[in-house]
């Protein structure tokens, strides 16, 4: 018979906490020295992409634009991009404006008009444009962000009232922790990448909440079943330890097929150039991978760590008190 | 206990691929040279603009200094109707549009249509958004107006209808449908009851007794416009002085509300400004739609291959499984049944497919552990299978709540605002604007829809198949299952 996975997750918690500490530092550094950056969909402004062949002049483009955007425009040229479905490379020039006031329509259509008339020779079409007021960009951030504090307190309530046996709340608050860091690693991807923070960065902290945490529930069923078996007894680490190497191949291959999944889309998006995905699936991947770190080696360690601070506290308190007591039936 | 017998396994995989089938290619009956779906399959997909492109547009409700304002839900009623009439007159009949009346917003998608080759999505925009204009003309005076081929596209005001206007949208205080219950049966139960503006009696005044007459058959007709549609064109059979006319005769409680929107459109206190306007060129989205179908089918293989490395027969089972479950996915977004419209799917969408094709082998990967690690323990292959079902049971379902919770919340918080998730939320966030982008609510759904069919065909249709095949003798080895070569 093969032998039964045996590796000391528990014994090892303070080197796991510490790699993630260490990734974490990290992550704030960029953040402190690179910055976050936000999409329009959150500030306000807009963003106008058209797509044009040969060579035109920056210059150009911004006398060109002048009238209608006063000066506020920063440009970016992306050179032969393929696009599926159609066999002739083109060239890409994105007109971002983040001033308060948002493009009309009026403006978007005098823009093509003055670039078509300055670069008559260039194809210029306009291939997507988006713009945002900045009030409602603001509101809808703040309704992202509401929501994620929503799904966490959710999942909060959800994790303590199912494991409720087990010590539900610290459980809980374990699993949140290590979402919380699983959230974290997604944002600095993002920070890193230079990914503009949008709509797809709360879909990913939001999915990413739900796939970390749903691996930590399997992992803490495997606790509730092992502790029903081996009865209240039994020591904690030694229950945690044997679930986590139980639950570990589960974990694991889920997180494999997971990645290999988001992995194809990240592949794909990278081929044919789509931001809108690749915005998506690499901080996904990442998130993925985080999702797994933390479930596996950081959060039932941890929660081993703090049922026993919790337990050596209520020792401590129960001492006193007897010493109280004692001293009282001394006097 | 009762055995799954060896059949079943056929039938359950026969079914899986005949949905599946179904799913993907629908099935069509031929009607002459139409073909008409029996089941609707991939194609019939509703894709949403960042896939076919097209545009999407928030508008709100300005005063005449563009200055917002706060306008009731009847306003942004009528100002919804008058934003659906025009599009209409632009040809867009395919078209999402909601009114926020939390935050007086409206929101407008629609896509590019297909036979469209330089369509102009800003002056579209301008068009829709404009202040209409709400005339009462007298007679009922057409003639046809038809574009440069001949092709007749509408009808405008002639003769004296054209010549002479009665009232315009500032002089009409407002208009509600009414229902009297003395009339039950004769067709004046429902009609339209108009009040009109201090400035707008006299005039009225004048022309009703212009046009009436007390013989029935000599009685003048007054022809209401909104822009160039005639919305209705009553038969003068009273003297108004007062100012509160009725319009009746035919009327549904649903036709006589849309006479009385598109009246209220006319006279609507504000205008519609754009907060959040975008495009995207139907050429960059079909190729991303492709890419992510390659991407799609690549995973899925991928997937597969994988399963069966890890798990051999459970593996096999499980990957039979997951085609039933993508299938399922295509199914709930399509609509399956013709008479069920499909969902709006966008790229986040797909992505939510595909990632659920990763995540959606999890309640097999959980089973099929359980069952390698009662083999190992040295349990019987039947025990090992009863047992390793249902001890993985509850880790299978505590773990896909959490995920619903995720779907439900994206979806409320991206989802239109008169959806039913939004509702549910409101409580939570009704302070807060509508999302500036819907593209995210298609993932949202396709997460939901994803982990219920990983729970329904990973539970159910994986474990039918495993218990069946187990009762096979060649498919009695424990090495198919996990376990180690004997």
């Amino acid at each position: 018979m093969r032998k039964q996975m045996n590796f000391d997750f528990v014994g090892n918690k303070k080197k796991f906490a510490l790699v993630s500490l260490c990734i974490l530092v990290v992550g704030i550094l960029c953040n402190i020295f690179l910055g976050a950056k936000m999409d329009i969909q959150f500030t306000g402004g807009s963003i106008i992409k058209y797509s044009y062949s040969g060579d035109i002049s920056e210059q150009a483009v911004r006398d060109a634009l002048n009238p209608v955007t006063n000066g506020n425009e920063s440009l970016q040229f992306n050179y032969n991009v393929f696009a599926a479905g159609s066999d002739a490379a083109h060239n890409v020039l994105s007109v971002s404006v983040s001033d308060q006031h948002q493009l009309s329509s009026e403006d978007q259509q005098a823009m093509l008009s003055a670039l078509k008339e300055a670069f008559p020779d260039a194809a210029m079409t306009q291939i997507e444009s988006n713009s945002v007021e900045a009030t409602m960009g603001r509101e809808f951030f703040w309704k992202c962000m509401v929501a994620v504090v929503l799904a966490s307190v959710l999942m909060l309530v959800y994790v303590a009232f199912r494991f409720r046996k087990i010590g539900g709340w610290s459980a809980g608050l374990v699993a949140l922790v290590a979402l919380l860091n699983d959230c974290l690693v997604s944002y600095f991807v993002f920070i890193i990448f230079r990914i503009p923070l949008d709509d797809n960065f709360v879909a990913v902290i939001l999915t990413i909440l739900g796939y970390s945490l749903n691996d930590t529930i399997v992992i803490y069923d495997r606790i509730r079943e092992n502790r029903r078996q081996l009865g209240p007894k039994s020591d904690l680490a030694t229950v945690v330890n044997l679930s986590l190497n139980q639950s570990f191949g589960r974990t694991l291959n889920t997180s494999i097929a997971t990645f290999m999944a988001v992995t194809c889309v990240t592949v794909v998006a990278l081929i044919y150039n789509l931001d809108s995905i690749l915005s998506f699936s690499v901080p996904m991947m990442f998130g993925v991978l985080s999702g797994f770190y933390t479930s596996v080696f950081l959060a039932s360690p941890l929660w081993v760590g703090l049922r026993s601070v919790m337990a050596r506290h209520k020792a401590a308190k129960a001492e006193k008190q007897q010493n109280g007591k004692k001293k009282a039936a001394a006097k | 206990m009762k055995r799954t017998g060896k059949p079943v396994f056929f039938i359950v995989a026969l079914l899986i691929l005949f949905v599946s089938y179904a799913a993907f290619f629908g099935i069509y009956t031929e009607r002459g040279d139409l073909s008409i779906p029996v089941i609707k399959g991939a194609s019939d997909i509703r894709w949403g603009i960042d896939i076919r492109g097209g545009v999407e547009a928030t508008f709100y409700a300005v005063d005449d200094d563009d200055n917002a304002l706060q306008a009731d839900s009847k306003q942004l009623d009528a100002a919804k109707e008058i934003i659906s009439i025009r599009l209409v007159d632009n040809h867009i009949t395919d078209y999402e549009l909601y009114v926020d009346y939390e935050n007086s917003r409206i929101i407008l998608r629609f896509p590019w249509r297909e036979d469209e080759t330089d369509f102009n999505p800003e002056s579209a925009i301008q068009e829709i958004s404009m202040t209409a204009m709400l005339t009462f003309r007298e007679g009922n005076e057409t003639e046809e107006v038809t574009d440069a081929n001949g092709n007749v596209t509408g009808i405008k005001p002639a003769g004296v209808t054209e010549s002479n206007i009665i009232l315009t949208g500032d002089d009409v205080e407002k208009a509600e449908p009414y229902y009297d219950n003395t009339k039950v049966g004769t067709n004046s139960a429902y009609g339209v009851q108009l009040t009109l503006k201090e400035s707008g009696k006299a005039k009225f005044a004048e022309a009703t007794e212009k046009l009436y007459s007390a013989t029935e058959s000599e009685r003048g007709t007054i022809s209401i416009w909104l822009d160039n549609d005639e919305i209705s064109y009553p038969r003068v059979d009273a003297v108004i002085t007062d100012g509160v006319a009725t319009i009746s005769g035919s009327f549904t409680a649903a036709s006589a509300q849309d006479l009385a929107n598109k009246i209220n459109a006319g006279a609507l206190p504000f205008k519609l400004a754009t907060s959040n306007f975008g495009s995207i060129n139907p050429q960059l989205g079909s190729s991303a739609l492709d890419a992510m179908l390659l991407a799609g089918a690549i995973a899925l293989v991928l997937v597969c291959i994988f399963m069966i490395l890890v798990y051999r027969l459970p593996g096999a089972v499980a990957s039979i499984a997951l085609l039933g479950q993508v299938a399922g996915m295509i199914a709930a977004v399509s609509g399956f049944l013709p008479s069920i419209s499909s969902f709006t799917l966008t790229l986040p969408g797909i992505a939510g497919m595909i990632l659920s094709i990763g995540m959606g082998v999890d309640a097999n990967v959980i089973t099929n552990e359980r069952i390698k690690e009662e083999i190992r323990k040295g349990r019987s292959l039947d025990a090992a299978i009863d047992n390793g079902s249902s001890e993985s049971f509850s880790a299978i379902f505590d773990g896909n709540v959490t995920v619903i919770i995720v779907a439900i919340i994206l979806m409320g918080v991206f989802g239109p605002p008169d959806g039913f998730w939004s509702k549910l939320l409101t409580p939570f966030l009704f302070m807060f604007g509508t999302a500036t982008t819907g593209s995210v609510y298609s993932f949202g759904y396709t997460l939901l829809i994803g982990v219920i069919f990983n729970f329904i065909m990973g539970v159910t249709a994986s474990r039918l198949m495993i218990k069946s095949l187990s009762r096979f003798k060649h498919f009695r080895n424990k090495w198919l299952y996990g376990g180690d070569r004997t």
